[in-house]
């Protein structure tokens, strides 16, 4: 299976939760299988899902915050699991769909395949580090500390369509929903 | 007002209340009273462009944001600047020490303090450089409303001699 049957897996357990999600085909795949006002789809800056989910998750602390990473991503912006570890905000979930591939540049390899990204979580502090299928989402959602998920697929993209809405209306149309 | 407290003094009365950093010699003071001040919340980040995505995700839950740091922090953090804040429109106050300038005894700070404001000028970004507190406040206060009106960051840039 790809990364379109983990966003569907994933999907299937949020409720009303935020969803902010990473640039490129994940954010191409959650608009096509299940567009909502509350999820903040990334159209630039790679790396930076988990940051938006921070900042989110410190400035709504009765909103539950579900960030959907990839491994990629992930890679280029490791200082977050040291930020968001420290603060531990305990309303954010921070999953990451691990192909050990560059997805929407053509499927590249990339480091993840020779590393353990969810030993590399427990090793910075997160006691919260789990693998997708070792849990049930809706209740690590409702746990008392920030938590690490990697979800292991295949690489591989569907045929989801470029996002139409410009990045303002992501943002508004977010906003709006959220502050309502 | 000493130089720090005219910041501090312009982001209270513009009514930031979440705030990154990476921090700066002549940041010191303010990082210090920004940490004693219960009504911001302040997150130490890892690198600039991290503080950058943070600063997104509290504006889009309802929070003023800023960021201080050295102006080499402006390069780490140009794509962030452009292709998230600027693309969404999002506003952010960018509190600058900008070092390698006048009095830098640091050769490593002179490279990117001299080409900074001409990157700003690249990014087609706002800035102000304001030479003592009175003017710092009035920039810095101005700032939020100006980077709302405009859609991006505003940047504040304060040479060593500000300080």
């Amino acid at each position: 299976m790809a990364r379109r049957e983990a966003i569907v897996d994933i999907m299937d357990k949020i409720d009303d939760e935020i969803v902010v999600c990473n640039i490129g085909f994940p954010s191409r795949e959650l608009y096509d299988i299940d567009d909502r006002d509350k999820n903040f789809y990334m159209i630039g800056s790679m790396g930076l899902a988990s940051s938006i989910g921070f900042g989110l998750a410190l400035a709504r602390p009765d909103n539950d915050v579900v960030v959907i990473d990839g491994d990629g991503s992930l890679l280029m912006n490791m200082g977050s699991l040291v930020t968001v570890f420290a603060n531990n905000p305990r309303n954010l979930t921070w999953i990451v769909i691990d192909n050990g591939a560059y997805g929407s540049t053509g499927n590249q390899d990339t480091y993840a395949q020779v590393i353990d990204l969810c030993e590399i979580a427990k090793s910075v502090g997160f006691k919260n580090s789990f693998k997708f299928e070792e849990i049930d989402l809706s209740e690590v959602i409702k746990s008392d500390d920030a938590s690490f998920i990697v979800y292991d697929t295949e690489p591989g993209n569907s045929k989801a369509p470029i996002i139409d809405l410009d990045p303002p209306t992501i943002k508004n149309r977010f906003m709006d929903s959220i502050n309502s | 007002m000493d130089s720090s407290e005219a910041i501090y003094n312009g982001l209270k009365d513009a009514g930031i209340d979440f705030i990154v950093s990476v921090p700066c010699a002549n940041l010191s003071k303010l990082l210090d009273m920004i940490d004693e001040d219960n009504d911001i919340t302040h997150i130490p980040v890892t690198r600039e462009e991290e503080g950058i995505g943070i600063c997104a995700g509290a504006y889009l839950g309802g929070k003023k944001t800023a960021i201080l740091m050295q102006n080499s922090g402006l390069g780490n953090s140009i794509n962030a600047l452009k292709s998230l804040m600027e693309l969404y429109e999002f506003p952010l106050i960018m509190i600058m020490s900008h070092r390698g300038t006048e009095g830098e005894n640091i050769c490593g700070q002179v490279p990117m303090g001299e080409s900074t404001p001409r990157i700003l000028e690249a990014m087609d970004f706002r800035f102000f450089k304001p030479g003592n507190p009175e003017a710092a406040y009035e920039a810095i206060f101005d700032s939020w409303d100006l980077s709302i009106e405009e859609g991006k960051p505003v940047s504040i840039l304060l040479e060593i001699s500000y300080w």
